[in-house]
């Protein structure tokens, strides 16, 4: 067991883990960050994904030793509010069905959108190709990235 | 050591028939004032308020009246908060806001202030809360319409007491009731203490609201759930956390029907964090519907703990007689089943005589692959077990109450003793109908003594999911001199749900979604079914054995047409014939199912087929002539009493890759509550079903599935899904049927006659191969 110091949201937090626990249950289990979702536990879904220093990382594949003092932003940390241009155009779209791997896929977009923020249908689909929706709703998950790099 | 859990068989059967109820839907509810006791029990949400509640009566399996116990629906709070219990389970269609829906509109609710609560699973209170079939709006549309109009009524009565006028000059809006040609209004929150001692009005006093005046029912509604979504705050089963909650991950037997003979957990405890192991005794064979399978369970502190906790178990397995058992062995001999006579469960006319007089004949056989529903949230759930045996669960369950009676069964106490709460679902398609995982949980909380949350993981998923049965069927058609279609011989065979290692034919539930229901008017009929066993968990996967049964009759009827050189939308419209209603009466050998709905009130109509037919014709401009390297393909099926027509457009990349650049969805579900979620399980259902006729396949060797997680069990992903989908929903007053399943049947053929027009070769095994 180890130590750590994180930097979560922009807050610091301090947590107790061995070093090969992936940061999703550190997320979900430690600190009781529950908008970060398990879906494969091997990077090949993205219900989990969040971003360290701004890029989208599949968290169940990332140990806790590895993302040192690196920033982490999730689900939470995304808006206050909920007024992210993604989070509005999900909400505008009505995007979810179910709705479990819908903070992956949000969390993807807006990694995505901030390097390229007036993207085409196709970069959209490569971009988007990582996160599995089983109810379907892509077509609605590529309209709502349109419509949010408009907005941006 | 855990006792050996007993096989709920009540509930099991259940379901059986149609993976669906059955249960009558016409309504013969009664709206009743909720006891204060009832009261309190929402009592948070509903302080100062008026309860009123819909107490359902329907007919059971054998025509009797069932009476559900009070229960509590609707509330109207002084603050003229409007509070709407739902009681299904939500697990993508939106079925939390559509049921409010019909109730708030009737109601004249303003939809900003109405909220929505989720009711725990309680059959005594709600009724039947298995969510699947596709007929939450089917069954509850009539009680939820009675129960707005019921309150509505009241608040007018004592709104036009107060003004001194007769009820009919009053109407309702916007959560106030309002004195026609007046501006005069009063909030329903302040006429709160007025209705809570009227008399509830009769329901034949009641005037519904006309369809034409809804402004909810009709529309598209967002739903309620999508901020709390898009911000990561929705909770579903493994979001839940209690103090001191262990997190358990099991080994489960890697073949259906194997026992521990031993283990060594030295290992897995050594590891930090892992706090208990524990064994938890399967059934052996048959493995039920309703029991967890042989394993053993790591408890610890930590998912990762437990997840590496069962990694480190050392278990020695007796296999038992499914070790040798191979998937597509087993296809093989089923498909050679096929060429022989089977039980016949439905005939018209003679066909064998029209085969041997016949000018054509024309045999294909069609094979489809067990699948796993691969829900992208595995299943998970969470126990508290207290030491006087009484249990409180969290799981994100369609079918609650199978839970909550499979969870009291285990532990010995009534199911009374047993509170579930019912969380959000991502994803079901039929998978969470199962309490297996429900049951683990509530057993492991009992062997620990704390609370306990079982978490699967993917691999745990695709390996001990209910798979939808592998199916092998054989159509034979015969055609006149003058190219008439004169015969229909199709054999199938599959795994019936709930089966085991003696050789069974399909149920006839089975049979009837989508197999000897074929509408066609072809003088000589014939349906057979064959036997097979089950080596595996069978269960219900978003609409059933339609997936396999529309695959090959609408390609049949694609190849049929291309013989008989015309059209094969002209061919559907000319089969289905003139406009009727088809009741396959002396034709089934045994009761048709007709959805648990009787086939008078919900009549197989031709009419309504044709309506769907011609409109996807038009609207997918059926008749063009496309450009080269585009292809359209044709496919029609009534399953769960709606009617869905879909043509699908498919195209090579400039890498050959195939890509679906359009689908047209047409749908007939009668009346359409939620327009925008209509439209969404269509354009999800295409999605599904592009997995299924594609990508996805669970194969077993030696009795172990062959695939463990997203990289072998492919699901469609956005590059590869289906672009454009278009859903048209024809204008309807028919009774409302569901739309969850019925988008899938159809999609499969329709993609596979676009494949073999633009390839020239058709599939006849799932998923296609090119």
């Amino acid at each position: 067991m180890q130590n750590y110091t994180l930097s979560i949201n922009g807050k610091s937090q301090d947590v107790t883990a061995s070093e090969d626990m992936p940061l999703l249950w550190v997320l979900r289990d430690l600190l009781d960050m529950k908008g970060t979702k398990f879906g494969c536990g091997q990077a090949l879904c993205g219900a989990c994904t969040v971003h360290l220093d701004g890029e989208a990382v599949r968290s169940c594949s990332l140990p806790i030793s590895q993302v040192g003092s690196g920033k982490i932003t999730t689900i939470e940390g995304l808006s206050e509010t909920g007024d992210h241009p993604l989070q509005k155009a999900w909400v505008d779209h009505v995007v979810p069905q179910c709705g479990y791997c819908q903070s992956g896929q949000i969390m993807n977009a807006a990694a995505f959108l901030a390097k390229n923020p007036s993207p085409s249908e196709s970069q959209i689909e490569s971009a988007m190709e990582g996160n599995l929706c089983r109810c379907g709703t892509y077509n609605r998950i590529k309209d709502a990235i349109l419509t949010a790099s408009k907005s941006l | 050591m855990m006792p050996k859990l007993p096989f709920l068989k009540k509930h099991a059967s259940t379901s059986l028939s149609t993976g669906s109820s059955t249960f009558n839907p016409v309504d013969r509810s009664e709206i009743f004032r909720a006891s204060r006791r009832d009261f309190l029990k929402i009592g948070s949400l509903a302080a100062g308020g008026f309860v009123l509640g819909v107490n359902f009566q329907c007919s059971g399996p054998k025509g009797e009246l069932i009476t559900f116990a009070p229960n509590v629906f609707v509330s109207i709070g002084s603050d003229n908060i409007v509070t709407i219990l739902a009681h299904r389970s939500e697990m993508g269609t939106g079925i939390r806001t559509s049921l409010p829906m019909i109730v708030a509109d009737e109601l004249g609710a303003d939809w900003s202030k109405v909220k929505i609560m989720q009711a725990e699973g309680d059959e005594d209170k709600y009724g039947n809360q298995n969510t699947d079939g596709s007929f939450s709006v089917r069954m509850f549309y009539e009680p939820m319409k009675k129960a707005g109009a019921t309150a509505r009524h009241m608040l007018m009565q004592a709104a036009a007491t107060e003004w001194g006028v007769a009820p009919s000059e009053c109407d309702t809006e916007a959560s106030h009731v309002v004195l026609k040609g007046s501006s005069k209004k009063i909030p329903f929150g302040d006429l709160v203490s007025q209705i809570q001692t009227m008399e509830i009005p009769k329901p034949e006093s009641l005037v519904m609201k006309d369809f034409s005046s809804y402004k909810l029912v009709g529309t598209d509604v967002p739903i309620f759930d999508a901020k709390d979504i898009a911000m990561g705050k929705a909770k579903f089963g493994a979001d839940v956390s209690l103090p001191n909650m262990l997190i358990a991950v099991v080994q489960r037997s890697p073949v259906v029907g194997a026992k521990v003979v031993s283990y060594k957990d030295e290992n897995a405890l050594a590891i930090s964090g892992v706090k208990k192991v524990v064994k938890i005794d399967g059934p052996g064979l048959p493995a039920g519907l309703d029991q967890p399978l042989e394993g053993i369970a790591v408890l610890a502190e930590n998912t990762w703990a437990a997840i590496k906790g069962s990694q480190a178990l050392e278990i020695e397995w007796d296999l038992g007689p499914n070790q040798t058992y191979n998937s597509a062995n087993q296809l093989q001999e089923m498909l050679k089943s096929t060429s022989s006579s089977g039980t016949v469960k439905r005939e018209r006319g003679n066909f064998n005589q029209a085969k041997s007089s016949s000018g054509k004949i024309i045999e294909k056989t069609y094979l489809a692959p067990f699948y796993a529903h691969a829900t992208v949230e595995p299943p998970a759930a969470i126990a508290d077990v207290k030491a006087d045996g009484s249990a409180e669960i969290w799981a994100p369950s369609q079918h609650p109450q199978w839970a909550r009676g499979a969870v009291a069964g285990v532990l010995g106490v009534d199911v009374s003793k047993v509170r579930l709460n019912v969380t959000l679902l991502g994803g079901g398609f039929g998978r969470k109908s199962k309490p297996d995982y429900v049951v683990e949980a509530a057993l492991l909380s009992k062997a620990a003594g704390v609370p306990v949350r079982v978490q699967w993981t993917r691999e745990c998923d695709l390996h001990h999911d209910y798979y939808h049965s592998q199916s092998a069927q054989r159509i034979v058609a015969t055609l006149d001199g003058a190219g008439n279609l004169t015969g229909w011989n199709h054999h199938t065979v599959f795994p019936a749900i709930g089966a085991g290692l003696d050789a069974a034919p399909p149920s006839d539930g089975e049979l009837d979604l989508g197999c000897r229901d074929f509408p066609y008017d072809v003088p000589n009929i014939k349906i057979e079914a064959h036997e097979t066993t089950a080596h595996t968990r069978v269960g219900w996967l978003r609409s059933v054995s339609n997936i396999h049964h529309a695959f090959a009759i609408c390609t049949m009827l694609d190849e049929i047409a291309e013989t008989r050189g015309i059209d094969p939308i002209d061919q559907a419209l000319q089969l289905l014939g003139e406009d009727k209603d088809i009741t396959f009466a002396g034709e089934m050998v045994g009761d048709y199912g007709n959805y648990g709905e009787k086939i008078e009130d919900f009549p197989w109509s031709t009419a309504r087929m044709k309506k769907v037919i011609q409109t996807v014709a038009e609207k997918s401009n059926w008749k063009q002539n496309l450009s080269a390297g585009k292809a359209m393909g044709f496919a029609a099926h009534r399953s769960f009493l709606t009617y869905v027509a879909c043509v699908v457009m498919v195209e090579n990349d400039a890498a050959g890759n195939l890509i679906i650049p359009e689908v047209h969805y047409v749908v007939d579900c009668g009346i359409g509550v939620n327009t925008d979620r209509i439209r969404s399980q269509f354009e999800g259902g295409a999605q599904f079903a592009t997995s299924l006729a594609m990508t996805s396949a669970i194969t077993f060797e030696n009795g172990k599935v062959q695939q463990n997680n997203f990289d072998t069990y492919k699901i469609i992903r956005m590059p590869q899904s289906p672009k454009k989908i278009h859903v048209h929903i024809v204008p309807s007053m028919e009774k409302p049927t569901g739309v969850g399943e019925p988008p899938v049947p159809p999609f499969i053929p329709a993609l596979a006659n676009a494949i073999y027009k633009l390839s020239g070769k058709r599939n006849y095994e799932l998923p296609f191969k090119a």
